[in-house]
């Protein structure tokens, strides 16, 4: 159920973010989510592209660092307190999440968040008990 | 098995003896050169000094010092101080940074420096029942001839392989089972690799490595020394001097002695000249005592280092200097301690990050900051930040460790330090723009 993120390592200058994103839109990728973590000297960028293999070799061939993680695409309910019910079920079964954020607009009436977690297989199941959906790369339109 | 020497009443004198011999040959040299070298004397006259005032060692702080600038100027001959029928050799350097400079030898010079080398061997454990592979170059490059004479002297098998061509060497070192190799410490891992990978490990029968001619570091030295089971030993020269074997390891590995019956050495601060203490750090001098043809009076090494007389368990009495730390020319003083931009080098390297660096020493508030720009590379990327930082506060610490100062750490993209003519700009100092 995981599917494929892209992490590239990104100098804090001023205009390295759209030169990446340029050159990932020159090459006709279309971006699902994106999200940074910083230091003051440098940045991760995060993203979920629409092809992860197309994506990679790009950006390696124009002198980028990046690496890929398994990541998961997680269902949360369009309502007030959504997100709620997803940290509770995680929170009482002690699962450590290292980082989330969403995903760009809506593959169905939920909205979906990007989750990093140790024993994802375990998570899967027990979100799946819980009537949680995980999605998977095709129903987010992945490559 | 017991210490042996090939010149021991040189090598083990007593400090008497030793001082009584540079006293004596000091004065000769001075008085030669004086005779036969108008650019010497001219140079002597401008510091208003004359043989008659150097009456031992303790006078040698009164000569003027000499450059590699005087060599280019007295480019080829202004500095011969034997009638060019006297000598026999030359040998030059490779000249990457400007005019070549030209050393000239006579028999007697070239047989001293033969000893200074076979010295080198016997102190790596070298008989006349070794195969002594010499791997370094041959040519006007003092290595190959150097190490082939040292070898010859001690008696060893001698194959004069010169450097390159890594399947003959790997040959000749299996099939006539070559114990010593005397090559540069970067050849060496070179031809570590190219055995592991075809598999020769257990048809090498190397004891003892002679490595020099370029910087290399302990690291590289453990490194080495795993890779080929054998005991890696430093030996140091300058063509200029005369070539390698200036100064040698013994067993102890704790620095090299200096051949001081043919060279005495004085540590200077590269900036007021000033003569330092013993046991300071400064750039080495050499003042060569026995040459003939080539002497040089007071030269300056550029390379920073440390004297030491405290005892050595081989037994040897000869002063030993420390691998050197840098040259004068890229030493930075940054909140007043000597930073070199080798020993960051090595820190990088040690900590698995690639030797493409760049220094950035700037002055703010008054006071020194020095940032150490590493480029990222796959190799060391991760998805977590946790581990980055991690390993950034690990480089600090490395530094910290080596520099007794703090070094900021900046990772950077790749390729994204300047470089200019091909060459990377390894540092920049704000505080002189
Ligand atoms: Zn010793």
């Amino acid at each position: 159920m995981a599917i494929k993120q892209i992490t590239v390592f990104l100098e804090n200058r001023a205009g390295r973010l759209l030169e990446i994103t340029q050159l990932l839109a020159d090459n006709k990728i279309d971006l699902r989510a994106l999200n940074i973590a910083e230091t003051t000297d440098y940045g991760l960028l995060r993203i979920i592209a629409d092809d992860t293999e197309k994506a990679l070799t790009v950006l390696k061939e124009n002198g980028a660092i990046a690496t890929t993680t398994d990541v998961l695409a997680v269902a949360v309910p369009n309502v007030s307190g959504g997100l709620n019910t997803l940290l509770r079920v995680l929170a009482n079964a002690n699962v450590d999440v290292s980082y989330m954020y969403s995903i760009f607009g809506h593959a169905d009436e939920n909205a979906y968040m990007i989750l990093q977690l140790a024993e994802a297989d375990e998570v899967v199941a027990l979100l799946q008990k819980n009537d949680i959906i995980v999605a998977t790369e095709e129903k987010l339109g992945i490559n | 098995m017991a210490e042996r020497y090939y010149q021991k009443d040189m090598e083990c004198a007593s400090r008497e003896e030793m001082v009584a011999l540079q006293n004596e040959r000091l004065v000769a040299q001075v008085k030669h050169v004086w005779d036969n070298v108008p650019y010497y004397r001219k140079k002597m006259e401008e510091k208003g000094v004359t043989p008659d005032d150097i009456k031992g060692i303790e006078d040698l702080h009164k000569l003027p010092f000499l450059t590699k600038d005087d060599l280019r100027e007295a480019y080829p001959y202004g500095l011969l101080a034997k009638p060019l029928a006297d000598c026999v050799r030359i040998q030059s350097t490779s000249g990457t940074t400007g005019k070549r400079v030209v050393a000239f030898y006579t028999q007697h010079d070239v047989d001293l420096w033969e000893d200074c080398c076979a010295r080198a061997i016997v102190a790596a454990g070298g008989t006349n029942e070794d195969v002594c592979q010499v791997a370094y170059g041959y040519g006007l490059f003092t290595g190959g001839p150097g190490m082939n004479g040292g070898s010859h002297k001690v008696g060893c098998l001698t194959l004069p392989m010169s450097s390159g061509n890594t399947d003959r060497q790997l040959q000749f070192m299996t099939d006539l089972g070559a114990t010593i190799i005397c090559c540069t410490p970067s050849y060496a891992e070179y031809l570590a690799e190219s055995i592991h990978e075809r598999g020769l490990r257990d048809q090498i029968k190397l004891k003892a490595g002679i490595f020099g001619a370029e910087a290399w570091s302990e690291e590289m030295r453990h490194d080495i020394e795993a890779q080929l089971g054998l005991k890696a030993y430093d030996i140091y020269g300058l063509t200029e001097t005369s070539g390698p074997g200036v100064a040698f390891e013994c067993s102890e590995q704790t620095g090299m002695h200096i051949n001081e019956d043919h060279f005495i050495a004085e540590i200077i601060d590269p900036d007021t000249l000033e003569v330092l203490p013993e046991g300071s750090q400064g750039e080495l001098v050499f003042t060569s005592i026995t040459k003939e043809a080539f002497p040089l009076l007071r030269y300056r090494t550029k390379d920073i280092t440390v004297l030491s007389r405290e005892k050595c368990s081989c037994g040897r009495t000869l002063v030993k200097m420390h691998k050197p730390m840098g040259r004068s020319d890229d030493m930075l003083i940054v909140k007043g301690v000597n930073v070199f931009p080798s020993q960051i080098e090595a820190v990088l390297l040690e900590n698995g990050y690639p030797a493409n660096y760049q220094i950035v020493v700037d002055r703010v508030n008054h006071s020194d900051t020095i940032e150490v720009l590493v480029e990222m590379t796959p190799e060391i990327f991760s998805d977590s930040l946790g581990h980055i930082t991690e390993m950034e506060k690990e480089l600090v610490s490395a530094l910290k460790a080596m520099l007794g100062i703090y070094a900021k750490v900046r990772l950077v993209e790749p390729k994204s330090i300047a470089r200019s003519e091909g060459k990377a700009v390894r540092v920049i100092d704000k505080r002189k723009i």
